[in-house]
């Protein structure tokens, strides 16, 4: 009998740059990292996929808005649609509402201050593949970094949003207190991330792939990262 | 034929627009207190070479819809046309 790993693929975008850290979280968490390319039609046959933080193609347009028509979205978009795991983290949050895979959209931080700070999550659902290893009103504690962070959606799309579940995570203190000052962007209910209605696409702004060595900061990103492998190992198994 | 549109993509009503406001909020500096409701949108203006002039805005539509704008933050307007006279 063989010990099977996860195999989770990292695309890397023209000004991707958190690709690096991402395929490290991977690889320290005991999954195997697996490089991709924006321009590719391949995605190498991966348990997961991660888009990661940074930029695209300059964000000249909105945020992820040309890499939402990027050729290895058409892939990732039926990876998501066969139920396999998609993480999207800051940019690659972005780029997946901009490709329509997530609801709602990223505009500038409401303070238009780039933000550049640990915080707090409250988890909301453990129904998604970043959480499975989470409890409901777990806090982790995680890194945000961005300038367009602020989670907007159309009335319709909040009304779902909240009905259906999807937020899975919002900026809470410490103690898991949902509250105006947690909120390091001006987003919406506090909204850090959502999933698809399926469930198994998950975005988020924080960054879990720079929280899960103890060494340089909190470890916030260690549950999220082993729940993602689970996934990826669940479904490369099913 | 060659025509040309200019496309307006604008935040929608009621979207909280930051970059209106810090515009809004420095023009008291140089001399303009009586100005509120400043909102920043985007222009784009774009030739298109067609067979004719509805089948250029029918694209330039499209473009506008799925790249352009957003539809979730933005509204897109495709403005009146003028067919170009010379090259570029």
């Amino acid at each position: 009998m063989t010990i099977a790993t996860p195999r989770v693929g990292v695309i890397t975008f023209p000004g991707s740059l958190d690709d690096r850290d991402a395929l490290r979280a991977v690889e320290t968490m005991g999954g195997e990292g697996v490089e991709l390319w924006h321009a590719d039609h391949d995605l190498r046959g991966v348990d997961a996929v991660v888009l990661p933080g940074g930029f695209s193609y300059g964000d000249y347009l909105r945020c992820g808005a040309i890499a939402g028509h990027a050729p290895i979205l058409d892939d990732v978009r039926a990876f998501a649609d066969r139920g396999g795991p998609v993480l999207g983290i800051c940019n690659g949050f972005q780029i997946l509402c901009e490709a329509g895979l997530l609801p709602g959209a990223l505009i500038r931080n409401a303070s238009l201050r780039f933000v550049c700070v640990d915080v707090f999550l409250r988890v909301e659902t453990s129904q998604t593949p970043v959480t499975s290893e989470l409890v409901p009103g777990e806090v982790v504690e995680i890194p945000v970094k961005h300038g367009e962070g602020q989670y907007v959606a159309t009335t319709e799309q909040l009304q779902e949003i909240e009905d259906e579940g999807l937020v899975v995570f919002r900026y809470a203190d410490a103690r898991g207190e949902v509250t105006e000052r947690a909120n390091p962007n001006g987003s919406i209910d506090n909204i850090a991330g959502v999933r698809s209605p399926a469930g198994n696409v998950v975005g988020l702004m924080p960054h879990p792939e720079h929280a899960v060595d103890p060494d340089v900061g909190p470890t916030g990103g260690q549950p999220v990262i082993a729940s993602l492998l689970a996934s990826a190992l669940a479904g490369a198994s099913a | 034929m060659r025509c040309r549109f200019e496309v307006l993509v604008t935040l929608k009503p009621g979207l909280a627009d930051p970059q209106g406001k810090a515009v809004e909020a420095s023009l008291p500096a140089i001399g303009f207190s009586n100005v509120t409701d400043v909102r920043v949108g985007r222009h784009v203006r774009l030739d298109v070479e067609a067979s004719t002039e509805a089948e250029a805005r029918a694209q330039v539509e499209e473009v506008a819809r799925r790249l352009l704008s957003n539809p979730v933050i933005e509204d897109f307007r495709v403005l009146e046309t003028t067919e170009t006279d010379t090259g570029p």
